[in-house]
């Protein structure tokens, strides 16, 4: 069985299924593109993938077992790329990196910190107050942290969002060589990331439907 | 542990360096004890009487303040989340951010107290009894008003609902702390107040991380 596996996934949002059926199954070393129009379901179903809200219907498994079952040891297994990047203006970048490093329960020495930064090609602004840094050059030090610790499961949305060409080749190198060390990716784009032999889960093949299902919450 | 020092550290790093919440605080209990002189008119007997109270009165509402800020900014800019992947469970989160918390807002207006009290012509017998009500206190105030803010997380208005959740807890908290310094102008013992304010404490320390832990898991699902 996949050591990464969802099946019948569906989840609804104010009365909309937004996607019902969605399933997919990944070994290491494998990576998953999740295509879409805008508002097809894309974050929602990575913030599922990730333990945030619970599905409508279906199960997210782990080695076959139901990742609520025991949420805290699966999300000391990933590691996800919102469209928020946690980064904050008054810290700079080396001490952020040096915080997130430790609070995933690593050691946070000079020496991991300089090499997860040369990753994304920042380590001649380690110094910098981070509220000096560009929209792109934020998203970069987000991607820092996927270099910083080893996580075997990246959930990544649009992680290619404000990054120049450049950037977007390192970010496509650092996800081919999470992947040989045994990783997994599943991420959102819009655009070709170049990943090679990644599977592609279109969600305009599951569409929305009006159910007047009630959210979970409500429910 | 090293996960849970970096988070406090960081907390107050990044309160020294924005260098607002704890300075209010402190701005805001010195100006708003000075007021009641004004207020009650320039008797020292009575103020004496009832200078206690209205420094345990504004140090509570002080450190009200900066709460409603102690989930907010990492809740809007993604950092929560990633607090929640930490190798760190959600309650030693909420223990730190409240530790940070008292650190930044409590111990500075423990100090205050004392040029506060010289103001208020507080017996200076009293003062020491004040300053152990309100080192047992403030941070049974922070760890209510790290409940307070997670279940506030993410709702409109959430400063005034946060105050209104969190005042009527804080009450005990008041009349106790009050009770021990006042004690000392009856010529009473005071230890039976304060042991109950330490029995606050502890049952505060582990209870109150729990239910703000389910706050956040609530406000991140």
């Amino acid at each position: 069985m996949a050591l990464f596996s969802a099946a019948g996934l569906a989840a609804s949002r104010g009365g909309r299924r937004l996607f019902q059926g969605v399933g997919f199954a990944l070994e290491p070393g494998d990576a998953l593109v999740l295509v879409g129009p805008n508002g097809s379901g894309k974050s929602s179903l990575l913030r599922l993938l990730a333990g945030f809200g619970r599905p409508t219907a279906g199960i997210i498994a782990w080695d076959d077992g139901d990742i609520r079952a025991d949420l805290d040891e699966y999300r000391g297994r990933i590691q996800i790329l919102g469209h928020a990047d946690a980064v904050k203006p008054a810290l700079r970048v080396g001490e952020l990196l040096a915080f997130w490093i430790a609070l995933a329960g690593a050691a946070a020495t000079p020496g991991r910190v300089d090499a997860a930064l040369a990753a994304v090609g920042l380590e001649r602004l380690r110094e910098t107050p981070c509220r000096f840094l560009s929209a792109g050059q934020k998203r970069r030090l987000a991607l820092a942290r996927l270099a910083a610790y080893d996580r075997p499961l990246w959930l990544l949305d649009e992680p290619s969002v404000g990054l120049d060409t450049a950037s977007i080749a390192s970010l496509a190198g650092m996800i081919a060589e999470h992947r040989e060390r045994g990783g997994m990716v599943v991420l959102s784009t819009h655009q070709d990331l170049g990943l090679a032999d990644a599977r592609t889960l279109s969600l305009a093949d599951y569409p929305a439907v009006e159910t007047g299902d009630q959210d979970w919450w409500a429910a | 542990m090293n996960a849970f020092v970096a988070l406090v550290h960081r907390d107050l790093r990044l309160a020294f360096r924005q260098g607002g919440d704890g300075l209010m605080a402190v701005l805001f209990f010195v100006l708003a004890a000075s007021l009641f002189p004004f207020g009650i008119g320039p008797e020292p007997q009575l103020l004496a009487r009832v200078a206690a109270g209205i420094i345990w009165v504004t140090a509570l509402l002080a450190a009200l303040l900066a709460l409603d800020r102690l989930f907010q900014t990492d809740w809007e800019d993604g950092t929560l989340e990633q607090l929640a992947l930490s190798a760190l469970p959600l309650e030693l989160v909420v223990l730190a951010k409240c530790l940070a918390h008292w650190l930044v807002t409590g111990v500075p207006l423990i100090l205050a107290t004392i040029p506060v009290a010289v103001l208020l012509n507080l017996d200076l017998h009293e003062l020491p009894m004040l300053l152990l009500s309100l080192l047992l206190g403030t941070p049974i105030l922070s760890l209510i008003g790290g409940v307070g803010a997670a279940l506030t997380l993410g709702a409109r208005r959430g400063g005034v609902l946060l105050s209104l959740l969190v005042l009527p807890l804080e009450i005990p908290v008041l009349i106790f702390g009050v009770a021990g310094a006042d004690a000392v102008l009856a010529g009473r013992e005071s230890q039976a107040q304060f042991l109950l304010l330490a029995g606050m404490l502890a049952a505060a320390l582990p209870l109150c991380p729990f239910a703000a832990a389910a706050g956040l898991r609530q406000a991140l699902e």
